[in-house]
């Protein structure tokens, strides 16, 4: 099986195909890390690059990162059981007060798709809750507000933070309409990210 | 029904039987680099002028939100609804989840404003209700309660039905309420603006009451958003939309409106149809002449 093939697939969104070609290298014998770090990660740069050039659009990029997903979950239990890292731990969400959930799920996928173990919070969390998932060990805490109504609680989440002694375990990246670097620099975020694309770079810097 | 916005002896009423009635977006810092800034320095001249353009391109309400991150938002929108009033005569919105800034501002405008917006959550109604009640405001309610958008039509119109009765509760009646079903963008589920129509259609027949839409949302992620828009507006205002937040000042989305009152049998003789078309043939001419 050719790994460019599988690459292929996932870039144009097509999961059958990637689910049948990751079976057909696994059958071959390719490890399934070279699988996920050559085919999978490698495609999702692809398209996260193709959507930052403005060639590609959301749907394409969700159908992609699905693509993603399918081949993802048979390499899964296998990834656990030769121990292969992931590239770190997220737990993302939206800020208190905040539904507007399609940027949070885009980053989500995408950071999965550059192979992070992802908690996906949901929507309007507290900052209790990402205070527990830095207390549970993720490395990153990654917040995004629609609203410029809602984004100062990117703030209260920053301050729990500090308050539960937690401040310099984890690293936070925030984005969302209304966000700027300035904005992230004022409340003492570590980075800032201006889509999803760029979110999965940010994230690889601070854990770098 | 009829809902009423006023402004010292200026009345808009927003209604089936009425001229689509737009509400003007533009005045909002989020994402617009310059107009926070101003904000941010008290200075309220680019506002003025946005208000300006936007009554010139035919808002019949202006949307006001103030909200520049760290600043003083009461004093914030107070001032701006102030300077706007100077410039233009035409009822206003108020665009805030800050309760200290909506009473802020309804306590210093002459007439009825209309508040955007609450939820059908429950301490976000009884937070604004009482507030559109108190100032004799309308109030846009969106379809979103404690358990978030709901997946259905049925579902978002048990919502509407919520959310009118807590109104009448505390003293907000059914034609003081402008219900927004929110519609969720088509690039994250293809179905999204289907639900939304068929939500309009039932709250329409079931309830009767009018219906507002932010309506570029659904375009979120897609190219060409201008065609989705303005194609999404002609469609839900056959589905019951009586009024929208959109931008005024995009010529595609005022020729559109200006057509679907026209068809919809709310432009007696073709009257505003023609007098808008003769007015960009004139802005051509004189755009040629230069």
């Amino acid at each position: 099986m050719d790994l460019q093939q599988i690459y292929q697939h996932v870039v144009d969104g097509e999961a059958d195909e990637v689910q049948s070609g990751v079976k057909a290298a696994l059958a071959e014998g390719i490890p399934a890390d070279e699988i996920l770090a050559k085919a999978l990660i490698a495609a999702m740069d692809e398209v996260g690059r193709q959507f930052e050039e403005g060639e590609l659009f959301v749907p394409e990029m969700l159908i992609a990162a699905r693509a993603m997903q399918a081949g993802l979950n048979l390499l899964k239990p296998l990834l656990i059981k030769a121990e292969v890292k992931a590239a770190g731990r997220v737990a993302i969400g939206t800020v208190k007060g905040d539904l507007h959930d399609i940027g949070k799920n885009l980053v989500a996928m995408m950071l999965e798709g550059a192979g992070f173990d992802v908690k996906d919070l949901g929507v309007d969390v507290a900052p209790e809750a990402f205070v527990r998932a830095a207390q549970e060990g993720y490395q990153l805490v990654g917040m995004s507000a629609l609203l410029t109504t809602t984004m100062s609680n990117m703030e209260v989440t920053v301050q729990s933070l500090k308050a539960a002694g937690l401040r310099d375990k984890v690293k936070v990246f925030i984005g969302g309409a209304p966000v700027t670097q300035d904005y992230a620099t004022k409340i003492g975020a570590d980075g800032f990210a201006p889509d999803a694309s760029s979110a999965t770079r940010v994230a690889r810097q601070l854990i770098g | 029904m009829e809902t009423k916005l006023t402004l010292n002896s200026k009345t808009v009423t927003i209604s089936p039987n009425h001229p689509f009635v737009v509400i003007g977006e533009r005045i909002n810092p989020t994402r617009r680099k310059k107009l926070a800034q101003s904000l941010a320095e008290g200075d309220f001249s680019m506002v003025q002028e946005e208000a300006r353009s936007q009554v010139e391109a035919g808002a019949q309400v202006l949307d006001v939100n103030a909200g520049v991150p760290g600043a003083d938002e009461p004093a914030m929108l107070s001032g701006a609804v102030k300077a706007i009033l100077e410039v233009v005569n035409v009822p206003l919105c108020f665009d805030s989840a800050n309760p200290k800034a909506l009473e802020a501002a309804l306590k210093i405008y002459p007439g009825q404003a209309l508040i955007n917006s609450t939820t059908a959550e429950q301490h976000m109604m009884d937070i604004v209700l009482p507030l559109a009640s108190q100032y004799g405001a309308a109030v846009i309610g969106v379809i979103t309660d404690d358990k978030g958008v709901p997946a259905t039509a049925e579902d978002r119109l048990r919502v509407a039905e919520k959310l009118l009765k807590r109104a009448a509760e505390l003293g907000v009646p059914p034609e003081k309420v402008i219900i927004d079903p929110l519609a969720l963008t088509v690039s994250a589920d293809h179905h999204a603006g289907r639900i939304t129509l068929d939500a309009m259609t039932l709250i329409t027949r079931e309830l009767g009451v009018n219906i507002n839409l932010g309506a570029s949302n659904v375009s979120f992620g897609l190219p060409d958003r201008k065609i989705v828009n303005v194609a999404y507006l002609a469609l839900a205002i056959s589905r019951g939309l009586t009024t929208a937040i959109t931008d005024v000042t995009v010529p595609e989305i005022q020729t559109t409106l200006l057509a679907c009152d026209l068809l919809m049998g709310r432009d007696e003789y073709s009257g505003r149809w023609i007098k808008a078309f003769r007015k960009r043939e004139k802005a051509a001419a004189a755009l040629a002449a230069q």
